[in-house]
């Protein structure tokens, strides 16, 4: 086998329209300020398609579809929280925001307490959310260049030492996925370096429908041939049960739709979870550390509801934390646009999210051998690799299809990897260069920081996902929710909606939650890259295991409950102007407060 | 920080203490109405599968099992609906927040 000209020559369009547009945007819009005022005259259309666009990751495009196909139907809450989070924004935190005028929560940070100190502190976590942001975008690309170039043999030539390995530690035929990691890192930091790739509304409303397209056409397609979502489901479901009630009850005159043919499907490994457990709630995902700490079935369930409770947190309460989502409520002429922005972004991405599961759950019948790969040869790649069975009946259509989704699979890491690139070297520059190392440098110096910051953090974020092939890409951006869960937040909906909030106050609560969350799930994934032996600790502490990898659910509350305890005791220091600063959060945007409280501040200073 | 000068009466009510806890109340309560139905929906689904598991397992149209519809499909049209009434909601609350203050004789919008 040969490397499909279809599928390589799809992901280099991709890759070159994606460049070639970001320059040329770049050109048209060169200022920050260009940036957000340009986009106030963008209807509520491109801009909610660019908003959606800015949101799919490598984690929505491929990550969901391997999850679910490792774990089944557990899995399901990421797409649903990932879209419902935005209503969490939206009802809590977007309006009153954006009648503020912060653009970033630094700039919020800043502005609700006059603490240029606190804005500071406020941008360690867009370094950390952003990390960890960026590590699975890293192994998207790992995976999907690996899946690309599977055919490439280095065994028996110098590069030999170069070549992937089994488990026996034997040569195998393939690509190596670090040097998939590395070149797309290299290629995309060079690229915003060069000063490409800036949040261009008319790029990532490109991007967002290049996306839909790559992932629903081919489900399309698979749905018409081989049989529909619901049927594939079924396939897995104890369907032999139902349909001898159905015998019994049922007059043999109404053939019900369980009692048509089972799809035929292929056999599963050993190692793929079986259908019960995968079509149910409370499976493998869930229930994993109470399996491994040897508890049955039944004692596993309350382990698994809690389980499941601290991800639902960690990925609603983390959507209204991103710090890269909320940039873009601005670029909407007013208050009202803003909120059918919204409406429509949760609408876009809602339709987006049913496709990926059904990537998992085809890919569960039809390529059940993915299950014993591991890493970058694991499920993680099945929305590549899925459409290529229709080779077998139709010629070339599957790797046409293939090749339509490895372009969408690169749409969707680059467009994400370049756009935390932008917005982790901007505080950089920005905040910690310009603000706390040199307040008297020049823009020309903070240009020349930019470019340098760029090769910095893309050379570490491209380091970090080189080792983090063995784990999920999906799971891995979930802990980037849970640490914005449990920092951003509390941060954003104590401060408008409480008018008792402290700087010290917000600042150790956002500290104190933010960082626990950050070594709590370190912790989890150090161990699950077998860097620090835990396994038998965790056998014995099933509990612990689940609060560490899922640390929302006790996070998330004490970062709030810690705020509350040190803004009472910091009583004396609620900013003095704290009703206006309310009122500009909360009055409608027509009353004009803003502006006014702008001018009294000026006069103030 | 007030501004010293005698105000005319609009501007007083945007400033006084009632209009701003009335204003923080009213919105706070639409979104905690929205965010309680969401919640419900979120938060119930999990319970739903964890104390009625075979009911949830009951076959729908299609194939697919209750729970496997409602949370993979059936979830966003509710989302949906949710933001639908809060926007629409919360955009006359703001027009009659605005109204009150403007009803005012000698409105000065600053």
């Amino acid at each position: 086998m040969t490397i499909d000209p279809w599928i390589l020559s799809f992901s280099l369009l991709t890759v070159v329209a994606t460049i070639w547009m970001g320059f040329w945007a770049a050109r048209k819009a060169r200022t920050a300020s260009d940036f957000f005022v340009a986009g106030r005259g963008v209807s509520v259309g491109w801009n909610a398609s660019a908003i959606s666009g800015e949101y799919l990751s490598a984690a929505s495009f491929m990550g969901i579809a391997g999850m679910v196909m490792s774990s089944g139907y557990d899995a399901l809450w990421y797409p649903v929280c990932y879209a419902c989070g935005y209503l969490f924004l939206l009802l809590f935190i977007a309006g009153p925001l954006r009648r503020f005028g912060a653009y970033t929560i630094p700039d919020f940070a800043e502005g609700r307490y006059d603490s240029p100190v606190f804005r500071k502190v406020a941008v360690v976590f867009v370094l950390f959310i952003g990390f960890f942001y960026t590590m699975p975008q890293m192994k998207g690309a790992g995976t999907t260049l690996a899946y690309i170039f599977q055919a490439v043999d280095l065994r028996g030539g110098f590069l030999e030492f170069l070549a992937p390995r089994d488990a026996a530690g034997l040569a195998q035929r393939g690509f190596p996925y670090f040097a998939g990691v590395i070149v797309v890192g290299a290629v995309i930091t060079l690229n915003v370096a060069l000063g490409g790739m800036k949040g261009i509304t008319l790029v990532q409303a490109f991007q967002y429908w290049l996306k839909m397209f790559a992932i629903s056409v081919p489900i399309f397609v698979l749905m018409a041939v081989h049989g529909h979502y619901g049927r594939h489901v079924e396939a897995n479901t104890p369907v032999w049960k139902e349909r001898a009630e159905a015998s019994m009850q049922a007059p043999p005159t109404a053939p019900s739709s369980s009692m048509a043919p089972l799809l035929a499907r292929a056999a599963l490994p050993t190692n793929a979870p079986p259908d019960p457990a995968w079509v149910a709630p409370f499976g493998p995902l869930t229930t994993k550390s109470a399996k491994a700490a040897g508890l049955s079935a039944q004692e596993a369930r309350p382990y698994a509801l809690l389980y499941t409770y601290s991800l639902i947190i960690a990925l609603v309460c983390g959507t209204a934390g991103l710090p890269h989502i909320l940039v873009r409520f601005y670029t909407n002429p007013d208050g009202v646009a803003a909120k059918r922005t919204t409406m429509w972004v949760m609408i876009l991405i809602g339709i987006f999210y049913v496709f990926p599961p059904v990537f998992g759950v085809l890919g569960r019948n039809f390529m059940p051998e993915l299950y014993a790969g591991t890493g970058a040869r694991g499920t993680d790649k099945i929305v590549l690799e899925l459409p290529r069975i229709l080779n077998e009946r139709h010629g070339v259509l599957g790797s046409i299809l293939s090749g339509i989704t490895c372009a969408g699979a690169f749409a969707a890491f680059m467009s994400t990897f370049s756009g935390l690139l932008v917005s982790m070297t901007g505080a950089l520059a920005h905040d910690v260069y310009g603000r706390i190392f040199r307040p008297q440098s020049s823009a020309a110096d903070r240009m020349r920081m930019f470019k340098v910051f760029a090769w910095l953090i893309g050379g570490v974020a491209t380091l970090l996902g080189c080792f983090v092939e063995p784990l999920q890409i999906n799971f891995m951006v979930g802990q980037a929710f849970a640490i914005a869960a449990a920092s951003y937040f509390p941060l954003l909906f104590m401060s408008v909606w409480w008018r008792g909030m402290t700087m010290r106050g917000a600042s150790t609560g956002m500290l104190a939650g933010g960082i626990s969350a950050v070594l709590a799930v370190s912790l989890t994934n150090f161990s699950d890259l077998g860097w620090i032996q835990l396994k038998p600790f965790w056998a014995a502490h099933p509990l612990l295991r689940i609060l560490c990898e899922q640390p929302a659910i006790w996070a998330v509350p004490g970062a709030i409950l810690l705020m509350i305890v040190i803004s009472k005791l910091t009583r004396r220091d609620v900013p003095k102007d704290i009703r206006m600063k309310m009122l500009v959060l909360h009055a409608p945007e027509a009353l004009g407060l803003k502006q006014e409280y702008i001018r009294e501040h000026e006069a103030g200073h | 920080m007030q501004s010293p000068e005698t105000e005319p009466s609009a501007s007083d009510v945007i400033h006084s203490e009632a209009f701003l806890q009335s204003l923080m109340r009213r919105q706070l309560r639409l979104s905690i109405a929205c965010a309680a139905a969401f919640l419900g929906m979120l938060l119930g689904l999990p319970l739903a599968n964890y104390f009625a598991p075979e009911w949830m397992a009951t076959r729908v149209f299609g194939g697919f099992t209750a729970t496997w519809f409602l949370l993979g499909i059936g979830f966003f049209p509710a989302v949906w609906l949710i933001s639908w009434i809060f926007i629409r909601r919360s955009i006359a609350l703001e027009r009659a927040e605005v109204e009150e203050v403007e009803r005012r004789p000698d409105t000065r919008r600053r």
